[in-house]
């Protein structure tokens, strides 16, 4: 009897400690952080101290137009990188899924952006992009081009390829990993029916790769939307509020308008967003994989 | 179970769309390696137009790599292939008219069973009603008709193969090529889908070649059968030949089940009458064999006797055969013995009529028409 029980509960035991470093760790701030966006918080204030206020600083936010137009700016950054990383990503992975010499170094290189702090990167970039010694404006006036204002008006389009080069190394090699990993007779099929390459990439690889991709494509996404040094380092959110993203304004919130309260809410909304995304991505896929087991027990059977 | 019953093929109602050019396939001095790894000697090779061909030998003998290089999903490293006469060496998979049915199906995991089927219709922009009269029909016949609208992965393993057979069927192309279809299968659908396409040779007017490592699939389907060890044919018949005179011991070793039994011995001529004689035994030869045999006298021979060639002992016979038994198996209406003799093992098929227990010794015999001589050194027949 003791001994059956204690089987049972050994599991948890195992489970135990890292049940406890999560609640630490991830479930404490973050219910510390869903507390502290319904109360009038200073930063000098201890939480307890603080008035309770309701919904009102989601109310605030909410008929704000900087923190929407900060949102703006979020959603137009992530959705603009997201969608050309995907492509060049993609597109190099099908260049690159073939066995010639020296692939293996090239892929090497391909992937180290992705291993740079971002602080780095940042700076890099900014260094790059500025209007007198920069790499870019020197390269322009050699071949008799006037310089281009990178940071300055065009802000968030010159963010947006600092953030190309560093992910797209990312989706790259995801990509090429699921290339690398589809079934070799199923393209084989496809030869023999007939298939050019370009219909193979179109008919088989894309569809079967798709499961990874959406994967892929939701965890930039999420890490797009957090995106916060290299922006910090590279235009601090101007010129104006033209590369403000969300992170960013959350960040000074809390420490340049001293409203941690505020912060809170800003950040839930932006973490309501995520988890709208990604649970509609998991119900998805769920629904496949059930309709799909229901119908093969069917078919089994019968 | 509905839909096995409606499986049943109704294969007559292909032979009308049997149209195309069946050409007659060539290998010439054909040669695979991978690097510095020969994995095909240069090969030779002729497969008539219309005939059912099945490729066998144990697993790494070259023959799916010969498949392959047919297909054109491997390149040839050396010689050519004609299809009458043309050569095709350098042309890709689609350009040969051939179908393939491979051993996972490698069924496209994210388009429905109509789809799957009309891929390549699709691909050559074909008219959509007769893409759509052409899946129908063929679906109808391997009694999948009910699943055009499933996903593979909806399936179950044995209508995954029937739909990987109708997607070669619906192509309508000259040859057919199989890779080992049957060998993801339980055994008793094995066993079923294995008579289908023993219908479906007889009715369809194509080349088609089979490649398998089970030796009862390569009897039941060949109208010829090409036996390949290490890249090299051993030797090509109709199943009765390869059974009845096999070439050399990997021959007679890999055709037929239970296998042949080997045992070494001598020749001896005994008062004008041709024998062979090991430990144990002193078995007479048949005339035939006794004709091949006699200049080999005290030559060293290995001794071929199926299972099947032994019998319960019976009095008037001219030769016997003592056997210990060591284990009886119980197969229905026939018993499988092993057997010793010596330090040799022999196994031996008998019908359960008369059972024989394990552990004793008893007197067996012999067809002598049926005792097969190969030269040890070389393993050739004589």
């Amino acid at each position: 009897m003791r001994t059956a029980r204690l089987n049972r509960l050994t599991p948890y035991m195992f489970m135990a400690p890292a049940a406890v470093i999560m609640g630490i760790a991830l479930l404490y701030p973050l219910a510390y952080m869903v507390w502290g966006s319904f109360r009038a918080w200073n930063p000098s204030q201890q939480i307890g101290e603080t008035e309770f206020v309701g919904l009102k600083n989601y109310i605030t936010l909410w008929n704000d137009a900087a923190f929407r137009e900060s949102l703006g700016v979020t959603l137009k950054f992530a959705v603009s990188v997201v969608s050309i990383e995907m492509l060049l990503g993609v597109g190099l992975a099908l260049l690159l899924d073939r066995n010639i010499r020296g692939m293996s170094v090239l892929r090497t290189l391909f992937i180290l952006p992705m291993m740079i702090a971002p602080v780095v990167v940042g700076l890099m970039w900014r260094y790059m992009y500025h209007p007198t010694v920069g790499t870019f404006n020197r390269m322009l006036e050699k071949v008799g081009i006037d310089g281009i204002d990178w940071l300055g008006q065009n802000a968030l389009f010159s963010v947006i390829v600092a953030d190309i080069w560093q992910w797209t190394p990312f989706i790259f090699i995801l990509s090429l990993a699921a290339l690398q990993s589809l079934p070799q007779s199923a393209l084989e099929a496809s030869r023999i029916d007939g298939a050019t390459g370009w219909q193979q990439i179109w008919h088989i690889k894309l569809p079967l790769m798709m499961p990874v991709l959406i994967v892929t494509a939701l965890l930039r996404l999420i890490d797009a939307f957090k995106v916060l040094e290299v922006i910090l380092v590279m235009t601090e959110g101007g010129p104006g509020l033209s590369t403000e993203i969300l992170a960013l304004r959350i960040s000074r919130t809390a420490t340049e308008f001293r409203e941690l309260g505020v912060a809170a809410a800003m950040s839930n909304y932006l973490l309501i967003l995520l988890l709208i995304l990604t649970g509609a991505m998991f119900a998805y896929t769920k629904l496949q994989e059930v309709r799909a087991a229901r119908l093969r027990a069917a078919s089994e059977e019968g | 179970m509905v839909c096995a019953d409606r499986a049943t093929f109704g294969l007559k109602d292909l032979v009308k769309c049997s149209g195309g050019n069946v050409p007659e396939i060539v290998f010439d001095k054909v040669e695979k390696s991978y690097g510095s790894v020969r994995v095909l000697p240069p090969l030779d090779l002729t497969l008539n137009d219309g005939e059912f061909t099945v490729l066998v030998g144990p697993s790494g003998c070259g023959k799916s790599t010969t498949l392959r290089i047919l297909a054109g999903l491997e390149t040839l490293s050396g010689g050519e292939i004609y299809f009458d006469g043309k050569p095709i060496g350098a042309l890709e998979p689609k350009e040969r008219d051939i179908a393939m049915v491979f051993q996972d199906y490698a069924l496209y995991p994210h388009m429905n069973i109509a789809r799957n089927m009309s891929f390549a219709l699709r691909l050559a922009k074909a008219p959509k009603a007769e893409i759509d009269e052409k899946v129908r029909n063929v679906a109808d016949i391997l009694g999948i008709g009910h699943l055009l609208e499933r996903k593979p992965a909806e399936l179950s393993g044995g209508q995954r193969q029937r739909v990987a057979m109708g997607r070669a069927l619906v192509r309508d192309a000259g040859t057919f090529l199989f890779d080992e279809p049957l060998s993801n299968l339980d055994a008793k659908l094995r066993g079923k889908m294995r008579t289908e396409l023993a219908e479906m040779r007889d009715r369809i007017d194509k080349n088609m070649v089979y490649v398998t490592h089970d030796q009862v699939e390569a009897m039941t389907l060949g109208d010829r059968i090409i036996v390949m060890s290490e890249g090299v044919v051993q030797q090509q018949g109709t199943p009765e030949e390869l059974f009845k005179s096999p070439v050399n011991l990997f021959v007679a070793g890999f055709i037929g089940s239970p296998p042949m039994n080997f045992v070494e011995g001598q020749i001896v001529e005994d008062g004008g009458m041709t024998g062979v004689k090991g430990a144990g035994f002193h078995l007479p030869l048949g005339a035939e064999t006794a004709a091949r045999v006699k200049d080999a006298t005290a030559r060293d021979v290995t001794i071929g006797l199926r299972p099947s060639a032994f019998a319960t002992h019976t009095p008037e016979a001219e030769a016997t055969m003592d056997l210990h038994i060591v284990v009886s198996e119980y197969l229905g209406a026939q018993s499988v013995l092993s057997t010793r003799c010596g330090s040799a093992e022999l196994l031996v098929e008998i019908p359960s009529i008369a059972p024989l227990p394990a552990g004793q010794t008893h007197t067996f015999a012999v067809n002598t028409d049926e005792i097969m001589v190969f030269d040890r050194a070389s393993g050739l027949r004589l």
